[in-house]
């Protein structure tokens, strides 16, 4: 439970970010976006649109993917915070960055972290989409340079690289 | 963007968060957040403090006991996958057209109805069915017939000091179907205009029909000259030709820079011919 601080306008905040505890004291109008950036330096979680539609800020909170400009800081209190920095393992790329690098899912790169993080939602509750299912579980992330055909062949590679690794 | 400073609550009884309501005249309650939050980042709402009904376990999940209790801070991804639900299929269905899939995981039943937006799906589909919502407030508990509750643009007969807390839903029977078609905006999904259609059959003949426009209105709206097109006529494709043809008579219907007035009211006929026709097969069962 957060408890203020120093007067109304601040509170102390418990958080896991990819595995590591922080505690921080954070005024509540403060976005877990920029608690995440601003804050932790964790700057691969991008501020897009700003007005939860385009999906570059996807992170996983607790196990579902959120729009982490349309969440409080004080609401992550107590949870645990999985971004794209915390995709890699042990040196590793994450199946599902190996698979935009290889089918070339990214061009300016803007998108990609959110796309990731969305994807990763996807693949741990259908480890074998369809095109369409793909498509659908994209639908709050926005590409700009419209390389949605490369993505989507991205997330197919990824599942097929996770299902051998099983 | 950021909202401007508040004092933030999150309490974890209703009877709690009441009595923070009344000490804080000034404050909204914070339900999934995704139309209150991006409100406050472009300032159209400056609430003094937020009320967070997210640690309030009570007010969540879909319970079967006769009638269906819907909590109030039940996820549309809850709704989607709730099995006390598939009864009624229109519920569930229309969780996966709600916005994203981030939407899906945030956004709750019983904000969308208390938000009121004109273009909400669940505001019509509620309609439909006709609920019963539960609110609480320094009195006790009261129940709101959902005719009564949608008031005007973004305004119900929700009290200041109030919390929408449950919506109850009847099982329909064996011959009654339901179904909601909506145009979604292409860049917001949101619905320029939606239909939710149950409809009652006895053999072939349409019984009872609740019809409900959202998108198209500023609040959600019974379709009633529809509605009276369609009972007690046999239900073939010229009856729900006729309704559709009239489903937008009696309706005040919005024009904006999306879509105009005559193109919301030929959207109004296209989606309640669609949403009766296939309202009419759930039912057929």
């Amino acid at each position: 439970m957060a408890q203020a601080v120093a007067g109304p306008q601040t509170m102390v905040i418990e958080v896991n970010v990819n595995g590591k505890s922080y505690r921080s004291e954070v005024e509540p109008r403060l976005l877990l976006v920029h608690y995440l950036r601003d804050h932790l330096g964790l700057t691969g979680t991008h501020v897009g649109c700003d007005t939860s539609q385009c999906g570059a800020c996807v992170v996983d909170l607790n196990g579902e993917t959120v729009k982490s400009c349309t969440v409080l800081a004080v609401q992550a209190d107590g949870a645990q915070v999985t971004t794209i920095e915390g995709m890699m393992q042990d040196g590793q790329l994450h199946p599902i960055q190996e698979g935009f690098w290889a089918k070339h899912g990214l061009q300016c790169g803007f998108c990609t972290p959110g796309m990731i993080m969305s994807s990763a939602a996807l693949l741990r509750r259908n480890p074998d989409p369809s095109e369409e299912e793909i498509e659908h579980a994209l639908e709050g992330n926005l590409c700009r340079c419209t390389g949605y055909h490369n993505i989507v062949r991205s997330v197919q590679h990824a599942a097929r690289l996770m299902a051998e690794n099983r | 963007m950021f909202p401007t400073q508040f004092g933030y609550h999150r309490p974890e009884s209703v009877q709690e968060a009441v009595k923070l309501l009344q000490e804080n005249p000034d404050a909204k309650v914070l339900a999934g957040g995704h139309s209150l939050l991006p409100a406050m980042k472009l300032r159209l709402a400056m609430p003094e403090a937020l009320i967070d009904l997210h640690a309030i376990s009570a007010l969540r999940g879909v319970t079967a006991n006769g009638a269906i209790t819907i909590g109030a801070m039940t996820t549309y991804n809850q709704l989607a996958e709730s099995p006390e639900l598939r009864a009624i299929s229109m519920i569930g269905e229309a969780a996966r057209l709600v916005g994203d899939a981030q939407v899906q995981v945030r956004g709750t039943l019983g904000g969308s109805l208390a938000h009121s937006d004109p273009a909400a799906d669940y505001t019509a589909i509620m309609l439909a069915i006709g609920a019963q919502l539960k609110a609480v407030g320094p009195n006790g508990e009261r129940s709101i017939d959902i005719e009564d509750f949608f008031v005007d643009l973004f305004t119900t007969s929700l009290a200041d000091d109030e919390i929408l807390t449950e919506i109850v839903v009847s099982p329909p029977g064996g011959s009654v179907g339901t179904a909601y078609e909506k145009q979604r905006h292409p860049a917001s999904g949101y619905a320029v205009a939606g239909v939710a259609a149950v409809i009652e059959l006895d053999g072939e003949t349409c019984r009872g029909a609740r019809i409900a426009v959202t998108g198209a209105t500023t609040k959600a709206t019974r379709a009633s000259a529809a509605e009276e097109a369609l009972i007690g006529q046999p239900l073939d494709e010229k009856t729900i030709q006729r309704a559709a043809d009239v489903a937008g008579q009696g309706l005040e219907l919005n024009g904006d820079a999306f879509a105009s007035e005559e193109y919301r009211r030929h959207l109004v006929g296209v989606l309640t011919k669609r949403a009766v026709s296939r309202a009419r097969e759930d039912a057929r069962g």
